[in-house]
């Protein structure tokens, strides 16, 4: 196959074509204009369904968008915005919002560096034991959430069997739904179980570029296999940290699908029969899709984002301490 | 016994019994509510309900895949099908477009080539799903709304994709080969055709693997779309098959777990590569 060969520079000149022109024009388009066919799909599509709506969620959030009265449009100012300030289901999704996902998170990613360091030994079938934790990661939540509210319920759980087991609520059984923190707490176990395995991922393919040379100098100076893990390879990856930090901020402050496939009715999106674990996402299609008030959730959505880019700030910023200054 | 970690990088330990337990306790963990999912769709109701809960599989399999194929409120069939549609377009426009693109910004050279590349990189770290209000208006405009049009074209690109073929081949295809096939007088798109893309292959298996499971899996934006039409995804007709006031779990979970077992199978065929991937750096969009 003569297009993957490799030439001399002196068999450069190509043999005399026929049509000497249309191929020079040919090759001087191919050349200036294919780039930008070559990249068009990509800024087009995404331009439209990704980036405009984004841009364009601002001006439907100072707008009212009413889905049930098409007449009503026109300039809301920031009627939407007063409107959530004083908007309890808002402060309350955005606690349970907040409180799910520092229960999920922390443990998360402490969690996972375990495992990573279990990983990054020598051990046999390693691919085996990579492929199995990443299970929980390609099951759809919106099944593994079907589990977990059956492992969760009331009567004839398994969460409550074991409870009882040790002693626990055999006279009253535990109610997970009903209260905000066993809900979140079901809820948490339900991210935690998708997320470890990925995140451990992501920590151990860091830590296998740690130099070894660093860990002999630290055994001469006596940091055991525990202080080794806290003050040499959680340093070392410290990016990946942050990376996992932001990523999980991210995603955890979006949560949807866990608290919507926990509820006894997925498709009333109320988080609860008080809104105990509504989340804030939820809110959003809730005030979007049921009460039909796209411009009070798009201001609902441009609140979110604002929180998330404070939150991932602030966590940054910590992380970077913990991980560099000790 | 204290000092057996000294002059040993973690790496070079071999792993105890203890890491083999602490790594079979983690595997159980992270198996047990797949199989569960399937213990219950074998089960009968009395089973389901059984305290201490019933951990091996009945025989009802089939009677219970049986009655969520056939309930009439819910198109369970018909919703699978989608999910195969949806999630297959979705990889295959991905796979074409992000390679495409990616190609453009490692070997060729064109005005502004460095500022697009950083707009792509721009749009990774933006979280899209915060847009759904204003998607779900563009899609109304385009006259989309609860088709499956709607649901695909969000998905037909990826910027994570863009980046990272853009990595991958600007490693794995030498700039040699480019130019001896220009000078041998191939088009652009020839060289993409006859040379990228056998040289990528592992790249497209990980990128399509990471993009079919995502489209698989998502559920809030093709709830949005196809609630209550006659043709929803997998994801959605379980959301409906668990709604209401009396759910028969043993069946839902029948669905559940035919719904994943197309994962299952992505998993055991390429979770070499999907490890691969995610250790790469390949990161949820």
């Amino acid at each position: 196959m003569s297009l993957t060969e490799l030439r001399p520079a002196s068999h450069r000149p190509a043999p005399p074509p026929k049509n000497v022109r249309t191929r020079s024009w040919l090759h001087r388009f191919d050349n200036k204009t294919a780039p930008y066919i070559f990249i068009s799909p990509f800024f087009i599509l995404f331009g439209i369904f990704g980036v405009f709506p984004l841009i364009f969620n601002g001006v439907v959030a100072v707008r009212n968008w009413r889905l049930d009265d098409p007449t009503l449009t026109g300039w809301a100012g920031l009627d939407n915005f007063n409107r959530l300030l004083s908007d309890e289901d808002f402060w309350n999704a955005l606690g349970n919002t907040f409180g799910i996902f520092i229960l999920s998170t922390v443990p998360q990613l402490l969690i996972a560096l375990v495992i990573a360091n279990l990983l990054n030994r020598k051990l046999r079938g390693n691919t085996f034991w990579r492929i199995g934790i990443l299970l929980p990661y390609l099951t759809p939540v919106v099944a593994s959430t079907l589990v977990f509210a059956i492992f969760f319920a009331r009567d004839n759980g398994m969460a409550n069997w074991f409870l009882s087991l040790v002693g626990f609520g055999q006279e009253t059984p535990l109610d997970w739904r009903a209260q905000k923190w066993s809900a979140w707490i079901a809820i948490a176990t339900m991210v935690n179980w998708k997320w470890i395995g990925y995140n451990a991922l992501l920590y151990l393919s860091a830590m296998q570029a740690i130099p070894r040379d660093v860990y002999e100098a630290a055994a001469v100076d006596g940091a055991g296999p525990w202080r080794q893990l806290w003050r040499i390879t959680v340093p070392m990856i410290q990016p990946v940290v942050v990376f996992t930090v932001i990523l999980s901020t991210i995603g955890g402050l979006q949560l949807f699908n866990e608290p919507m496939m926990f509820d006894e009715n997925p498709q009333s999106a109320s988080g609860g029969s008080a809104h105990q674990f509504q989340t804030i996402a939820q809110l959003i299609y809730k005030v979007g899709w049921k009460d039909l008030d796209l411009g009070y959730a798009a201001a609902m959505s441009w609140a979110l984002f604002l929180i998330i880019l404070i939150v991932a700030g602030i966590n940054t910023l910590l992380t970077r301490r913990i991980g560099g200054d000790r | 016994m204290t000092k057996t970690y000294v002059n040993r990088a973690p790496q070079d330990t071999r792993g105890s019994w203890l890491t083999y337990v602490g790594l079979s306790l983690v595997l159980l963990f992270s198996a047990f509510p797949v199989y569960w999912m399937f213990v219950i769709s074998t089960s009968t109701d009395e089973a389901v309900a059984q305290i201490p809960p019933s951990v091996l599989p009945g025989g009802e399999f089939w009677t219970n895949a049986n009655e969520v194929f056939t309930l009439n409120e819910v198109f369970f069939a018909a919703s699978l099908i989608n999910s195969v549609i949806v999630s297959s377009v979705i990889t295959l426009s991905t796979l074409f477009f992000c390679s495409l693109a990616g190609f453009a910004f490692a070997k060729l050279r064109f005005r502004g080539r460095n500022a697009l590349l950083v707009v792509v990189v721009l749009t990774l770290t933006v979280p899209s799903q915060l847009g759904i209000v204003a998607l779900y208006i563009v899609m109304g405009k385009l006259g989309w709304n609860g088709s499956l049009l709607a649901v695909i074209a969000p998905g037909l690109v990826s910027a994570f994709g863009v980046f990272y073929m853009r990595q991958f081949i600007a490693h794995a295809v030498p700039d040699e080969l480019v130019e001896s096939a220009r000078i041998d007088g191939a088009l652009n798109l020839r060289v993409y055709w006859n040379i990228v893309l056998p040289a990528i292959r592992p790249a497209l298996a990980v990128l399509g693997l990471l993009t079919f499971v995502m489209a698989w899996n998502d559920f809030q934006w093709p709830l949005i779309q196809l609630n209550g039409t006659d043709f929803p995804t997998s994801m959605v007709a379980l959301s409906d098959l668990a709604s209401g006031n009396y759910v028969i779990y043993r069946r839902v979970l029948a669905g559940a777990f035919i719904a994943t077992v197309p994962l299952i199978v992505l998993l055991l065929i390429g979770g070499r590569q999907i490890v691969r991937g995610i250790m790469e750096g390949a990161v949820k969009s």
